[in-house]
């Protein structure tokens, strides 16, 4: 069972990237980010992390891409209508270096395939919100203090960068 | 079940997508949209690594970098934004504030 759904929302994932990227629209774009993202929430449940995945849906599908969304709208982005009408150099380097990447992972995948640890069945109450709460209110209870710091800073960092005029005190 | 190795083999195939997206579009908000994929592969290859080792330390690490990538997005955008308001444009070919 666990392997057909692994198979099932690994090919989910992999098509809605692929379509992601290969889209000329860019509303369309987004919403197989969404999917994308949605089938990796499903993983990361196949993974035992729960509460990841209630997070994964909750900030990325929802909040995230909402702005995105949003920001779409208000550009007005109209699509990009030559994608892959000629053969560029550009996207033949792309694919060169994608692969290179891949390979350069499986290689080292398949050099260190017997150590990589296998999986006991003891840990079905590793990702629930008890288990992620406890080690991130003692252990980490700095960084994430510092986490509220980040993001009010990135809000009002934000608000400053898309303001509309800016108020200049020395005009050159 | 599932070993550890196929979920590292879509994660890095999932990179992979993320890296060719961000090479070959032109659309500044895509290139953002790829590079949100490709946080999501690394943080799906960590919580593969945190489970099968049965350590929570990864969880709270892609925890972070959820937070972080969240930050990330919104000042991102907002630099979007304001770059479209000068050139009209979120076209990266275009846009040439730092060419000479």
């Amino acid at each position: 069972m666990t392997v057909y759904l692994f198979i099932m929302l690994a090919v989910l994932a992999l098509g809605s990237a692929l379509a992601m990227v290969i889209n000329k629209n860019t509303v369309n774009s987004a919403l197989f980010l969404v999917l994308n993202m949605v089938s990796l929430a499903g993983i990361f449940l196949l993974l035992n992390a729960q509460f990841l995945a209630i997070i994964q849906i909750l900030v990325y599908a929802g909040a995230i891409m909402v702005l995105f969304l949003f920001v779409i709208m208000l550009l007005n982005v109209d699509d990009e209508e030559k994608l892959f009408d000629k053969f560029r150099f550009k996207y033949f380097l792309a694919f060169v270096l994608a692969i290179a990447v891949v390979g350069q992972v499986f290689y080292s995948l398949a050099g260190v395939a017997d150590m990589l640890p296998a999986i006991s069945d003891q840990m079905v109450a590793i990702g629930t919100v008890e288990a992620v709460g406890d080690v991130l209110f003692t252990d980490y209870l700095l960084a994430f203090e510092m986490t509220a710091i980040l993001l009010t800073a990135a809000v009002v960092g934000a608000l400053m960068i898309a303001q509309h005029k800016i108020k200049r005190t020395d005009e050159i | 079940m599932v070993g550890i190795d196929w979920y590292l083999a879509l994660s890095a195939i999932l990179f992979a997508i993320g890296i060719v997206g961000v090479l070959i579009r032109r659309n500044a908000i895509v290139i953002f949209m790829c590079v949100e994929l490709m946080l999501n592969a690394v943080n799906l290859s960590l919580i593969s690594f945190a489970s099968h080792h049965g350590n929570i330390d990864g969880q709270i690490l892609v925890f972070f970098a959820l937070a972080v990538a969240a930050a990330e997005a919104v000042v991102g955008l907002a630099i979007i934004i304001a770059i479209f308001r000068n050139n009209l444009s979120v076209d990266v070919g275009k846009i040439n504030l730092l060419r000479w």
